[in-house]
């Protein structure tokens, strides 16, 4: 018997960081549903998972799965809406996520997954590839690709959201 | 954290804020439920205060599995009852509501005995045959080992019952705290000496 630490310190190490990739590759409005999913089949499945297995890169497998689930059934019951709700303003920290959020949504969706795998996760090229299809290269191009196009969309604001 | 350094080193001018403790226990809770409705949650554990410390309590769907005293160091129960029973294990406070308020009401001299499913499967043997007989000891009362020996058919096995009372998986719940040495004095527990003379102290009050 493999010594496995209870589910819920599974929660407590990685359920951030899903939640962080899932934000990033769905946006936040959808984001809580994607983690949900992942997290109730992550606890189904996690009995079978081997003791020595990459923990989060099997939970970011997992969410990459789901939240295309989730893309997918919002399409489904997605309405027309006209306009987008007036911006507030840009010097609120919420507003500025929603910013990123809204720069990231702009990328296409292979570059948002290897951005979001690698740069929030944490994970190999490799293991970015595993999950998305394709190769470690090309796994590479996609996340270097979304960072610049990210770059390119706050030039000159520093962490803080001042001109640097 | 490593993943915000990795997208602060890429040189973004912005990170994606962090997760909230809140944000992570409302997702948390709302796991708990959806995991408990589709049997899923194979162990439910909260904590409890009471006089005699922060209790651990755990629940399986059939009942109350384990009480434990903050001495046994509650990550070390909750890991060795990932490998007895099952990783599938959550804080999930609301299978152990009954349990709680049960407790609550025995500290608070309102209750005599509890009345709360249990699931025995962590002792086996005469273990479990000497925890059976010890809801027969009255609240209030005490019985020496030596007499639950005899009680369980093995009169000679009162190292034995020692052990059985040693390894309760259900402290108080099931009053192992209610056997002591045959010269009167209370003998050890589980929970340190302190907790068994204050549980005796309680129940004699």
């Amino acid at each position: 018997m493999s010594a496995k630490q209870p589910f819920e310190a599974v929660i407590a190490a990685h359920g951030p960081v899903v939640l962080r990739v899932c934000r990033a590759v769905l946006g936040p409005a959808d984001a809580d549903d994607a983690w949900s999913e992942t997290f109730l089949a992550a606890l189904r499945a996690y009995p079978e998972l081997p003791g020595d297995a990459n923990v989060e890169a099997w939970l970011v497998a997992i969410a990459h799965r789901k939240a295309i689930d989730v893309t997918r059934a919002t399409a489904r019951r997605a309405v027309p809406v006209a306009d987008l709700p007036e911006r507030r303003s840009a010097d609120s920290p919420g507003q500025r996520d929603l910013d990123l959020y809204a720069s990231l949504a702009a990328l296409p969706r292979k570059q948002r997954e290897a951005v979001a795998y690698h740069y929030l996760a944490g994970l190999p090229y490799a293991e970015v590839a595993a999950i998305t299809g394709g190769s470690a290269e090309a796994a590479r191009k996609s996340a270097s690709d979304g960072i610049a196009r990210l770059r390119r969309a706050y030039p000159a604001t520093d962490q803080n959201g001042e001109p640097s | 954290m490593t993943a915000s350094n990795g997208w602060q080193a890429a040189g973004l001018p912005r990170t994606p804020p962090p997760v909230t403790e809140a944000e992570l226990r409302a997702l948390r809770d709302r796991l708990a439920e959806r995991a408990d409705a589709a049997g899923l949650l194979d162990v439910a554990y909260r904590t409890v205060d009471t006089p005699v410390g922060t209790l651990l309590l755990a629940a399986t769907p059939e009942g109350l599995v384990r009480v434990a005293y903050p001495g046994e160091d509650h990550d070390a129960v909750l890991a060795a009852l990932a490998a007895r029973i099952s990783p599938r294990i959550l804080n999930a406070p609301r299978r152990l509501d009954g349990a709680a308020r049960e407790l609550e009401e025995y500290f608070g001299g309102a209750r005599r005995t509890f009345d709360l499913p249990l699931d025995l499967r962590l002792a086996t043997g005469f273990r479990r045959l000497v925890l059976s007989q010890l809801p027969g000891i009255g609240y209030g009362r005490t019985a020496s080992y030596a007499a639950v020996a005899a009680a369980a058919g093995s009169p000679r096995a009162v190292r034995a019952v020692g052990t059985a009372c040693a390894t309760n998986p259900l402290p108080i719940v099931v009053p192992c705290h209610r056997v002591i040495r045959s010269d009167g004095s209370p003998g050890r527990y589980l929970g340190g000496p302190a907790a068994k003379q204050l549980l005796l102290d309680l129940e004699a009050a």
